[in-house]
């Protein structure tokens, strides 16, 4: 911790960005429980990184094809777990099947790679199968690490699925045993048709699609930890609600009304409980409730709103939100009974937690620096809970606000206007390659599913 | 300068109207003296007795709505309606009696007096549909209620509001059948979800206040929007200070 706080101050400087990283990230990696995620996030922290050489599947039907290869590909590459090998290192001849590996083109320079993940697809009237290998080049005597055949209809669509499916495998046997992000899903607030409804989409933004159809204004969508339900915030006759959609039945489904403004609901990791805020009482305050929406229990009462409570997603011991009770707003964490308040960042407008999976990290949207003619910028930075060190994520202008974890703790999807309009960016957790997934419309208020 | 050129040019008008009247006379003077006498009077008939005849079409009208007055005489030199004075033998003129009013019209020749009188019902108009209370009731609220504005992040009603607020209150406390709702709205910069908090904060502080001040607090509801529904969409001070306000809408 001495040395995380020198470099804390040394932060300031240019230069020392990585090195801070490094050491909140190594703090991590010290506590044995945690240690295997942070070692595998390796964005070029001293962390040497797989080196994945990916040729193309042998396809017979081009379309498929092409669809199934780009999305592999993204999803390693996006995985931040490799070191992909370039396309332009490749042999002249690449393997369709185990008997065309040339082990000696691939594990020496230039590819110098250690993993080949190779195969085919082969389409037989409406039916698609793959075969798909991962290789250890170097280990001629017994190179299989994985061998997978799927089978599923022949679209664009089935191709795209077979490929995250692949992809996840690959990354949960390189990646430290977690569960590959491939088949995870993003929600988010859209205004493309007209109202702001919640929609969806695969976690590279591909099948981007409206799940909602409320005709107000929908916001701060939630999806429960097993995927099936959604909890959102809704303009309805009777002023804010939360309410529940089931994604199984494909609709609303009751939910109680509790009065006053009902804002930003948050799942507990075990999907027992719902945090959230209501102005039921007269001031807004942090609630929770049971998923069903039984036992109410006010948790704060402070004068000045409370809101966006998020639980901690290892332990479900402690929620984090955001109060105004001492002016501009402030993160702050409690227990998860509402006792021992501590605030957590010091100055400037921090607003919008979101709780890391392995529960050590923060991260939130901050104007560090905020006064009458000086608004600062607004960027997502990530602090470490128990230090309450932090280290900015993003630097490049525009509003970045709503940060939400991805399953494995890799990587961080969050709304940034830096390109005009408000879009749904993602990045690495350590901040690096950051990319919009949406450029359709306004969309914000991204929130990650939790598999 | 402008006045009296009017006046003078009124003057000179007038002055022409009267020449033209009295050049006009004298020519019906001259006309009239030209006329040949009746060479050889026959024997003298016995007169005949004057006809009239006197309608009102219609006979019943609203008060300040005209009708016309037609009749016909015959064998009459002098013809006159009461109130309304000499007339030709057959005519029609229109008249708007303030009230009911009997017209006699009466026909005097060399044969006699003949009257005949119409009578012309003045009823009063029905009253006026009563005024739409909740229209009248509306424009009333939107010219007196003024929005309360706020400062940057906050949620409390700031010093130079007051005179605003207490207009509201004096205003709501006359017409406490007025139902409206303060909505809270939030300026562009910071958090959807904190700001949609702090714009039920600014509601509430609005209501408090109201409610304080007397305003029946089944009177007023609540609502935010945080910085979902701004009244400016420029990034400058002037239009965050618009869109940070308690705004009044007249409900019923």
């Amino acid at each position: 911790m001495l040395k995380g706080n020198l470099i804390l101050h040394l932060y300031r400087k240019k230069g020392v960005r990585n090195a801070i990283l490094a050491a909140l990230l190594a703090a991590t990696a010290a506590m044995p429980s945690f240690a295997q995620d942070w070692i595998r996030t390796g964005t070029g922290l001293g962390v040497d990184k797989v080196r994945l050489a990916v040729p193309e599947f042998k396809s017979s039907n081009a379309d498929l094809g092409s669809t199934f290869n780009d999305t592999l590909w993204n999803d390693l590459d996006n995985a931040g777990i490799f070191d992909m090998v370039s396309k332009s290192f490749f042999p002249t001849s690449t393997p369709g099947t185990p008997a065309d590996v040339k082990f000696n083109d691939w594990s020496t320079p230039p590819p110098n790679a250690s993993m080949l993940a190779f195969g085919n697809l082969a389409v037989s009237g409406n039916s698609m199968t793959v075969q798909g290998w991962l290789y250890d080049v170097k280990n001629v005597n017994s190179p299989q690490v994985l061998g997978k055949q799927y089978q599923d209809t022949a679209t664009l669509d089935a191709a795209r699925k077979t490929a995250h499916k692949f992809a996840d495998e690959i990354i949960f046997r390189l990646g430290g045993g977690i569960p590959g992000i491939a088949e995870s899903q993003i929600f988010f607030v859209s205004s493309r048709s007209g109202h702001k409804e919640i929609w969806a989409m695969d976690y590279d933004g591909k099948n981007q699609h409206q799940v909602t159809h409320q005709g107000s204004i929908s916001l701060s969508p939630r999806i429960s930890p097993d995927g099936s339900r959604l909890a959102f915030s809704s303009l309805t006759r009777s002023g804010w609600d939360i309410v529940m959609f089931s994604t199984e039945l494909n609709r609303v489904v009751t939910f109680p009304r509790y009065g006053g403004t009902n804002l930003s609901p948050a799942w507990s990791a075990d999907g027992t409980k719902i945090a959230f805020s209501s102005s039921r009482s007269g001031d807004p305050e942090i609630y929770a409730v049971d998923a069903s929406g039984a036992n109410l229990k006010r948790l704060t009462s402070s004068k000045g709103p409370d809101v966006s409570p998020v639980w901690n997603r290892k332990s479900g011991a402690q929620i984090a939100f955001v109060s105004g009770r001492t002016g501009l707003p402030q993160i702050y964490i409690m227990e998860a009974d509402g006792t021992n308040v501590q605030r957590i960042t010091d100055e400037g407008y921090a607003v919008s937690p979101a709780w890391s999976p392995n529960g050590q990290f923060l991260v939130f949207s901050w104007i560090r620096h905020y006064g009458p003619g000086a608004p600062g910028a607004q960027d997502i930075y990530i602090m470490d809970v128990a230090s309450k060190q932090w280290v900015q994520l993003t630097h490049d202008g525009g509003r970045n606000d709503f940060p939400s974890w991805s399953p494995d703790g890799r990587h961080v999807v969050f709304q940034s206007s830096r390109a005009g309009g408000e879009q749904v960016w993602t990045m690495l957790a350590d901040g690096t390659n950051q990319k919009p997934l949406t450029n359709s419309g306004s969309n914000n208020q991204p929130n990650w599913s939790w598999k | 300068m402008g006045r009296d050129t009017e006046e003078k040019v009124k003057q000179q008008k007038l002055k022409w109207m009267m020449l033209i009247f009295a050049l006009g006379a004298v020519m019906m003077l001259g006309a009239c003296k030209k006329k040949p006498p009746t060479p050889t009077p026959p024997p003298p008939p016995p007169p005949a007795a004057p006809t009239a005849s006197l309608t009102a079409n219609p006979n019943t009208v609203e008060k300040g709505q005209s009708t016309t007055l037609n009749w016909e005489t015959s064998n009459a030199t002098d013809v006159s309606i009461d109130g309304v004075g000499e007339v030709k033998a057959t005519g029609s003129q229109s008249v708007t009696p303030a009230d009911s009013t009997t017209y006699r019209l009466v026909a005097k020749g060399p044969g006699g007096t003949q009257e005949s009188t119409a009578r012309v019902t003045v009823t009063s108009p029905p009253p006026p549909p009563p005024p739409q209370p909740s229209a009248t009731e509306e424009e009333l609220f939107s010219q007196n209620v003024k929005d309360i504005y706020f400062d940057y992040d906050k949620g409390d009603i700031r010093e130079d509001q007051q005179s605003a607020l207490q207009g509201d209150v004096a205003f709501l406390k006359q017409h406490p059948n007025i139902h409206f709702t303060v909505e809270g709205h939030c300026d562009e910069r910071g958090s959807t979800e904190y700001n949609l908090a702090l714009g039920d904060s600014r509601a509430s502080a609005v209501r408090n206040a109201l409610v304080q001040g007397g305003i029946g607090a089944d009177q007023v509801k609540t609502i935010s929007y945080g910085k979902e529904k701004p009244f400016c969409s420029e990034s400058n001070e002037q239009c965050w200070q618009q869109n940070r306000r308690g705004h009044f809408v007249y409900t019923k």
